[in-house]
């Protein structure tokens, strides 16, 4: 019976969508602003990627706001976590097999270098802060898999997490001495391709990678630390 | 056009999870589905045809066919937060399995509205 009026009220729902979804037409330009920054972003921020400039410069303050919702998120996780009981447990974790523990000592270092390109190259290629971080945080769930006994320290993955947080904010303060307002662009943009170019949006994107390559970390620390929590007890 | 279908079908199979399901997990995964639609609707309308990135790599691109460059930059920080907000709800699973000792919400009586 449920499924039933389930059934029905989202059949009425899509029909609502497709009628309002019809008028929209697909495939051609439709926004005056996003033609203004493919016309305009080299020139304007000097980064080559417009989605990086769109990010980091036109809406920089926006990601401020973004970067503080990732964070109260990761606050919010680990405090519901963090009143757990321990229960003492004595099955043992089954350990890693071959290929996995070899595996991981072979591909740790180039998974993380290949997260320091992403986030570094931002401004060029596609990628930038955000994917970087996600993927030196697989590096760590990496790690973790193969050694789920290793007592991560905690405290240091929230010291970086919050210095690169208040480092994007010191970067905006700055803008607003040595430029006209929060977040602006106060370095020389340099030559638009080269990698030190763009003024302060590659710094940018490299704190707001480390960022949420530790917010993720420890996300990942977190949801496998009971199994720590007993073996050390 | 079919862009537009394949992110209101992955929303509205999210909704179909939501109404339907009691177990917690599975809601959860409703959740993420309606997430990942919106964002695939948001991606697809700044779609234009024969469009390419609007990245800047070589030299010669015509950015009068990128394609709108504001949706992707709005859905990159969206996926990061979406990834925060499903480990939070996670969390908020694990917690109320150790109190109740199971995920089916029907079984959950204190928690009924």
């Amino acid at each position: 019976m449920k499924k039933i009026i389930a059934i029905l009220f989202l059949l009425v729902l899509s029909y609502g969508i497709y009628l309002s979804i019809n008028s929209i037409p697909f495939g051609v330009s439709k926004t005056k602003v996003g033609n203004y920054y493919n016309l305009n972003g080299v020139k304007d921020t000097g980064a080559n990627n417009i989605v990086t400039a769109v990010v980091l410069n036109y809406r920089g303050f926006d990601t401020l706001g973004e970067v503080t919702v990732l964070f109260l998120a990761v606050l919010g996780f680990s405090t519901i976590l963090f009143t757990m009981k321990k229960k003492k447990s004595d099955n043992m974790p089954t350990p890693p097999s071959l290929i996995l523990s070899i595996g991981c000592k072979f591909l740790f270092p180039f998974v993380l270098l290949f997260g320091i390109y992403i986030f570094i190259h931002g401004h060029l290629s596609p990628g930038g802060g955000f994917q970087g971080g996600a993927v030196i945080a697989s590096a760590f769930l990496l790690f973790y898999l193969v050694k789920p006994s290793e007592k991560s320290s905690k405290k240091s993955f929230q010291l970086i997490e919050s210095l690169s947080g208040m480092a994007f904010i010191v970067i905006g303060i700055l803008g607003l001495v040595f430029g006209n307002y929060f977040l602006s662009n106060f370095l020389p943009k340099g030559i638009a391709g080269k990698l030190i170019s763009a003024g302060i949006i590659p710094l940018i994107y490299i704190f707001i990678g480390i960022k949420v390559g530790s917010e993720l970390t420890g996300i990942i620390d977190r949801l496998m630390g009971k199994n720590n929590e007993k073996q050390v007890k | 056009m079919v862009y537009y279908i394949g992110a209101f079908g992955l929303i509205i199979i999210g909704l179909y999870v939501l109404m339907v399901k009691r177990n917690l997990i599975k809601m959860i995964i409703g959740i993420s589905l309606i997430n990942t639609g919106l964002n695939l609707f948001l991606i697809s309308v700044g779609f234009i045809k024969l469009g390419t990135a609007p990245i800047f790599s070589k030299p010669g691109l015509n950015p009068k066919i990128m394609v709108d460059p504001l949706p992707q930059a709005m859905v990159l920080t969206a996926i990061v937060i979406s990834v925060a907000t499903l480990a939070m709800a996670l969390a908020l699973a694990i917690r109320l399995y150790e109190h109740h000792g199971t995920l089916d919400m029907g079984k959950i009586k204190d928690q009924k509205w």
